[in-house]
């Protein structure tokens, strides 16, 4: 890799910023939600997720060591992807699926394709996917001894109402992280005051999501309605965390805006015409397929170059 | 063993160039009908009688037929056998036909055979056609099975209907379905691939084949023609 890359000649403007550094920022701005996760839900949600990360994080070491490579996992990816992965599980599932999800998202979805900067979609999402395919009941099975009820999401496709307060402090079921919009919010406000993340995707994503529903919602602009479906599922979460991803997002802006405008689209779709009350997961694995011919729609044009159309 | 006789034929077909893992041949059927070990089997067994008796028909007729029509001549053979096999099937294997459907038909189109008999039966004697055809069509068998094997392990805890996961596993529906049919192949593609190479590293050279081919599919110069289908 680094006999391809073109140097220019010196001097050189360093930076400190690191991979690991920007993973360690990611896991820590992680932590509210995991934290609410855990007394939301109790010690199942903690050793689910103590046990997805180490999975995580022993098989990209098994991997790379039988493959005798070079060991990546102080990089700290494959720690935020087994967090990510595990804070979109319920509590509920048995912790033997978190680590076939953790294996299938390190070994399938990233390893097999080149490690980190090669996955061609978010492997915490596609391992989500997986298992919601695999093992469709259990992993929509969000009864705990402390909610009985359905997620506000499946409440309100029923026509029922959800409570807005418990919905934003995260009092709901639902996967261990994505109930509380507040946790959520305070680890996203440390990645935008860090520079880590930026509002082009999650403000397009939301944005256009809203409208969607405003248009084909149903409700017009109720805003119970409209701040329910912010609020009730995992569309905070995957905005903030997992649509940002620096592999699998477009790399310019008016890229990443195409990105986020999609994301809502699909979101939009799934939730009010699909068959089930969630969509953000398959939203965001599907827009990651489609960021390739993104970013060749939005390549920006070369300076000094007129009409927009650069040398091939 | 000498080019071209009865084994050699069959150890080709099964092993060296077997046309699901190695030469990549066949992928519709392979994806779409090894949701269990019996379709599997099935199908495989199915594609080989037909390739079988089509390269022996073939061979038979491989100076009659004009190098022109060559193509449309095959096809009318193949289907004429897939047509039969499709009758017997329906006549004394029902449950097997059913769960086959479209792709019993669909053999006809399957490249395998096509593949075959302009490689191979077209050029050369009956007897060894024949042979390459159980030989080919075993490999698909052989493949097919394994595939169907594996996915019905996972995806159902059983193989050929039988249950041999204990009673609390939970099956991993996925691998029954249409994405499991990639994940398995690929992976039983990469475990055949280690064997072979971790097999030239120990000296056999098994890449030297006798039917103009070099066992490298990426280095393949005719891959373009040949790896549609």
């Amino acid at each position: 890799m680094s006999d391809l890359m073109k140097v220019s000649s010196n001097p050189h403007v360093r930076s400190r910023v690191t991979t690991a550094g920007i993973m360690q920022a990611v896991v820590i701005a992680l932590l509210p939600a995991a934290g609410f996760g855990i007394y939301n839900f109790g010690m199942d949600a903690l050793i689910l997720i103590a046990v997805t990360v180490a999975a995580a994080v022993f098989t990209e070491y098994a991997y790379e060591k039988l493959m005798g490579k070079k060991v990546t996992i102080g990089d700290f990816s494959a720690v935020v992807t087994g967090l990510l992965l595990a804070l979109n599980l319920p509590s509920t599932v048995p912790w033997w699926m978190g680590v076939i999800g953790a294996v299938f998202a390190i070994l399938v979805v990233k390893m097999v394709f080149g490690g980190l900067g090669q996955n061609f979609m978010n492997p915490a999402l596609a391992a989500r996917c997986f298992l919601l395919i695999s093992f469709t009941s259990m992993m929509t099975d969000f009864e705990t001894d402390v909610y009985t009820g359905a997620t506000p999401l499946a409440v309100l496709r029923e026509g029922g109402a959800a409570d807005l307060l418990d919905m934003v402090i995260g009092r709901t079921a639902g996967t261990i992280g994505e109930t509380s919009m507040i946790a959520i919010a305070a680890g996203a406000c440390l990645l935008l005051l860090l520079g880590i993340i930026d509002l082009r995707i999650p403000g397009s994503y939301i944005l256009s999501f809203l409208a969607f529903l405003i248009l084909f919602g149903g409700h017009g602009a109720d805003p119970v309605y409209l701040t329910a479906q912010l609020a009730g599922g995992g569309l905070m979460l995957g905005a903030f965390f997992m649509a940002t991803d620096y592999v699998t997002r477009p790399i310019s802006k008016k890229g990443q805006y195409v990105f986020g405008i999609l994301l809502g689209m699909l979101t939009g779709i799934f939730r009010v015409f699909g068959p089930s009350a969630e969509g953000v997961s398959y939203a965001i694995i599907i827009g990651n397929l489609l960021v390739p011919l993104i970013d060749k729609a939005t390549r920006p044009k070369a300076f000094g170059i007129k009409g927009g159309k650069s040398h091939e | 063993m000498g080019k071209n006789s009865s084994m050699e034929r069959l150890y080709n077909g099964l092993v060296r160039e077997n046309p699901t893992f190695v030469l990549m041949l066949g992928m519709c059927p392979t994806l779409a009908v090894t949701t269990s070990a019996m379709n599997g089997l099935g199908m495989g067994l199915t594609t080989m009688v037909v390739l079988a008796l089509s390269n022996m028909i073939i061979a038979l007729l491989r100076n009659l037929i004009p190098e022109k029509v060559r193509i449309p001549a095959f096809i009318v053979i193949i289907a004429s056998f897939v047509t039969m096999a499709e009758l017997l099937l329906e006549g004394f294997i029902p449950s097997l036909y059913d769960s086959l459907g479209l792709y019993i038909p669909l053999i006809v189109v399957n490249c395998i055979i096509l593949g075959r008999a302009e490689a191979y039966a077209s050029k050369n004697p009956v007897l060894p056609s024949l042979f390459d055809g159980i030989g080919m069509g075993l490999g698909f068998a052989l493949a097919l099975t394994c595939i169907g094997a594996v996915r019905e392990l996972i995806g159902a805890g059983e193989i050929f209907g039988f249950r041999v996961m204990p009673r609390s596993y939970v099956p991993c529906t996925i691998f029954i379905m249409a994405p499991g049919a990639f994940f398995v192949l690929s992976a039983l593609t990469a475990v055949q691939n280690k064997i072979r190479i971790n097999g030239e590293r120990k000296g056999k050279n098994m890449s030297k084949l006798q039917s103009g081919c070099s066992g490298d599919c990426l280095g393949c110069p005719g891959k373009e023609g040949e790896q549609n289908g």
